[in-house]
């Protein structure tokens, strides 16, 4: 009984930064519609900030003083991070700001190990709550109880703000209505930028006030931000007391997971919240969202002919190219562009559902993943021959697909989002901790393709034609029936409905598509590297393939395959940079601001503007 | 003659407001019949309901003999059923002729073919059916660049891809230029008669109802008020009261808008 208490305490306790950090990116989607995956950094900053401000400022006073401080800090660099990057975004499609948050993360991300090294810091404690109080025999520290105290007067003071104050009215105003707001004569700008204060303020004090139970590292941006996107999901989007039900819910749970299910810590979350998804698609306290903008906003995509005679030419000419590396390059040349073909094959699958289909995934690692363990499980525990553990990898990929994909397609926008995202963590946490089938942390090794495909430059050559011929694939398939009513599905779904289209159904077939084709590029990754751990399941990994279509341009039909392609090769030169996240970070904000039409977009328009090329349907 | 559509007792309440109550008609076959009304009479919501975009709270809708009450749009589309919406909702991203070409793939149950090209696929219906609505020479420019008034017209090929004998026009000239909406109202009466279907359509402009329709309901907070010929309606004094009676001045407006 005493345990229960104690776990149900420090559960309690350790909502109160996630209740700080969530209440602020809610505030922020519900009136901006931004959904700022940076917003794990701020806590990170506030954290930081904490410790350095606790070291000069001494006692009690300083230790509160310097979380307020912090706050504040936090709050201001997020105006200036909602100034410089949000505001040029504001009417571009989801996708994009997501992109736009991601450059934040890498950037703050080398900023803070800048300025504060790569050392962890350890946490002060608290003055006056140093020591533990017993409560039914268990010890708890007294700093717990401080914080379940505090907790609801923060929840309550939001409350008010929100209910009784004119900043409050505006902000509840905007949520509903911008665009009313705006014509009713607030400054939209000068809200949005309130709002973001706020938001970033309370993740800074989130940051600051676990300082005392967590201490200050660079992993922590990343992982408060998935449990973050849990509770605000579950709490529903724009809810402050969701966020907080949420909060508690979660935190209590995880404490009791730890106790009870170790083996399933990472996986409950996630289980907790498809399940919420399922019953409430909008969260536990959210409203309906009306989330159909995908990449729909802005100028429409232009319409799309199969690559014309000179197309053909330059692919054919390129696929010549390719066959011959092996003869002139190195060893080294042929690993690197396996290695590229293979993350374009991937990034080429996700663009087939997020531009064509209009389903922006968070989540396509599970697939990729998914494939590669998948073979790599066969070839461990019952011996198949590579060849057909080959095989199996995309109809795993693919079976995983339609499973997941008949709960995600069910929701839409950025609801749709989460839940992929929430799908791929399921699969990454079994990875990581079913230690007993798939290895856990140390993954499957000797995994290795059959001995006529073992050399470098035959595997080089059956990755090239199965790498490419999957690229071909979905090419092909994009201006099918097929394609063409996902497009349907994404324009105009009320259309496509009336006219006799199962849009649903047409975007769960493009879904397993996608899954199988990403698997396929799994299958050709575990073979190339002989092993496979759970980072390939990562969020990272998922992001990886988002960026790049984005890099290549989301509008076009070959700028997952340019980005993959442009991103891989540079990557290699540019990790070994010391600050290459920063630089990193900076290209994606200016690519978001400067040049959204990605790579071939760019390119596309660039060349019609100077006359060297008229599209067939450029006006 | 025979009855095409059999409207009984279509009820549509949200929480306490009746949005449509209790109404009752038929379309025949070739019948080219208006439903008009005072904003917010409730006629968008009748059409919604009579194409399965919302659940009716009470009644019953039969198509040709059929029961399809509350079945999905697609279902009904199916049964041959075309629509055209108060604000189009074309395809964006592709061309005027792959607007109609995707309408008659869906018809032709070819949705997911994976071997052909679907802008090969049956490009010649699609030009036919432009033809018909003047909007062949225009087939292969984007969608997104047409003007307002063409975006209905290509609207109105789209819904006759599946060889509908209903048509269901919601507004179909609204946005228009008077010129422009005369063209569209004889449009759609030559193709009511070359093709013998029926098609019930809601409007505003009285000089096009009262100049091409067969037969005019009127509708008035959710109750169908009338249901005759021009003449017979434009005499009813209950619709009198409510376009000129009671000091609004919706016919006023209405000529005008």
């Amino acid at each position: 009984m005493g345990l229960f208490a104690a776990q149900l305490i420090t559960g309690l306790a350790n909502a109160a930064a996630l209740f700080l950090v969530a209440s602020g990116l809610s505030l922020i989607f519900g009136v901006t519609r931004i959904v700022n995956f940076a917003h794990g950094s701020l806590y990170m900053l506030g954290a930081y900030f904490g410790v350095t401000l606790m070291q000069m400022l001494p006692g009690g006073f300083g230790f509160w003083g310097s979380v307020l401080l912090s706050g504040l800090i936090v709050g201001l660099i997020g105006v200036v991070i909602e100034i410089c990057v949000l505001r040029p975004v504001y009417r571009a499609p989801e996708l994009f700001q997501l992109v736009a948050t991601f450059g934040v993360i890498l950037v703050i991300q080398d900023l803070t190990l800048m300025i504060w090294g790569a050392d962890d810091q350890i946490g002060p404690r608290a003055p006056g709550l140093k020591s533990v109080v017993r409560i039914l025999g268990e010890p708890i520290p007294q700093y717990d109880l401080a914080l379940i105290a505090i907790t609801p007067f923060i929840l309550l003071a939001l409350w008010w703000l929100i209910t009784k104050t004119r900043i409050g009215i505006l902000v509840r105003a905007a949520t509903q209505d911008r665009t009313m707001v705006g014509a009713l004569g607030v400054n939209q700008s000068w809200l949005f930028t309130g709002v973001f204060f706020l938001g970033s303020a309370l993740a800074g004090l989130g940051g600051a006030i676990q300082l005392p139970k967590g201490g200050a590292d660079l992993l922590m941006d990343l992982n408060i931000i998935s449990a973050v996107f849990v509770v605000v999901v579950i709490g529903g989007m724009g809810s402050i007391p969701g966020a907080f039900v949420a909060s508690v819910l979660i935190s209590v749970l995880n404490v009791f997971g730890v106790a009870y299910l170790p083996q399933s810590t990472l996986v409950l979350m996630y289980v907790v919240m498809a399940v919420v998804l399922l019953i409430r698609p909008y969260g536990l306290l959210g409203r309906e969202e009306k989330g159909g903008e995908h990449g729909q906003v802005g100028e429409p995509d232009r319409p799309i002919r199969p690559a014309g005679l000179v197309g053909r030419s330059l692919v054919a000419a390129l696929m010549v190219a390719l066959a011959l590396i092996p003869v002139f390059g190195s060893n080294f040349t042929q690993v690197l562009l396996t290695d590229i073909i293979i993350f374009c094959l991937f990034a080429a699958s996700l663009q087939f559902m997020l531009s064509t289909g209009g389903l922006v995934s968070f989540g396509h690692a599970a697939y990729f993943g998914g494939g590669a363990y998948a073979a790599a499980l066969l070839v461990t525990h019952a011996g198949t021959p590579m060849e057909l553990a080959f095989l199996f990898a995309p109809f795993a990929a693919g079976l995983l697909a339609i499973i997941f994909g008949w709960f995600c397609i069910r929701l839409s926008g950025v609801y749709f989002a989460m839940l992929t995202l929430a799908f791929s963590q399921l699969v990454w946490s079994a990875a990581f901790q079913w230690y007993d089938v798939t290895g856990g942390d140390d993954g499957l090794v000797n995994i290795w393709p059959s001995e006529w495909l073992s050399g470098t430059t035959t595997y080089y050559y059956f990755t090239l034609i199965v790498g490419v011929g999957g690229i071909i694939l979905l090419r092909h398939l994009t201006h099918t029936p097929l394609g063409y009513a996902l497009r349907a599905g994404r324009d105009s779904d009320r259309q496509a409905e009336a006219t006799g289209i199962n849009v649903k159904l047409v975007q769960w077939t493009g879904f397993a598509v996608a899954g199988a084709l990403a698997g396929l590029a799994g299958g050709l990754f575990v073979f190339s590297k002989g092993s496979i751990f759970p980072n390939e399941l990562e969020i990272a990994k998922s992001f990886d393939a988002l960026i790049v279509v984005f890099l290549g341009g989301v509008k076009t039909l070959s700028g997952g395959v340019v980005g993959a392609a442009f991103m891989d090769g540079v990557r290699d030169w540019l990790t070994r940079l010391e600050y290459w996240r920063l630089i990193l970070g900076l290209l994606i904000i200016a690519v978001v601001i400067i040049a959204p039409n990605g790579i071939v977009g760019s390119l596309r328009k660039g060349a019609e503007r100077l006359g060297f090329y008229r599209g067939e349907f450029s006006e | 003659m025979t009855v095409v559509l059999k409207v009984e007792n279509l009820s549509k309440h949200f929480g306490g407001l009746r949005a449509v109550n209790g109404v009752t008609f038929d379309v025949a076959r070739g019948e080219l019949k208006a439903l008009i009304g005072p904003n917010g009479a409730g006629k968008s919501t009748c059409f919604n309901m009579l194409m399965g975009q919302l659940k009716p709270s009470a009644g019953r809708v039969s198509l040709n003999g059929e029961d399809i009450t509350g079945k999905p749009p697609r279902d009904i589309w199916r049964r041959g059923v075309g629509r055209t919406f108060q604000i189009t909702g074309t395809y964006q991203s592709m061309t005027v002729a792959e607007n109609v070409q995707m309408a008659l793939i869906s018809h032709h149950r070819k949705i997911f073919a994976i071997r052909p090209f679907a802008h090969k696929l049956y490009r010649d219906e699609a030009l036919a059916l432009l033809e018909i609505v003047g909007m062949a020479d225009q087939a292969d420019r984007a969608c997104a660049i047409l003007a307002y008034g063409d975006l209905k017209r290509l609207e109105l090929a789209i819904a006759l891809a599946n060889n509908p004998t209903l048509l269901l026009m919601d507004e179909p000239t609204a946005g228009m230029a008077p010129k422009e909406r005369e063209r569209l109202m004889q449009l759609t009466a030559d193709i009511v008669r070359d093709r013998n279907i029926s098609v019930l359509f809601t409007e505003h402009d009285m000089d096009v109802v009262f100049a091409h329709a067969h037969h005019i309901m009127v509708l008035n907070r959710g109750e169908l008020i009338a249901d005759g010929t021009a003449a017979e309606v434009r005499n009813n004094a209950q619709v009198q009261e409510v376009y000129l009676g009671g000091g609004t001045l919706y016919a006023k407006e209405d000529a005008h808008a």
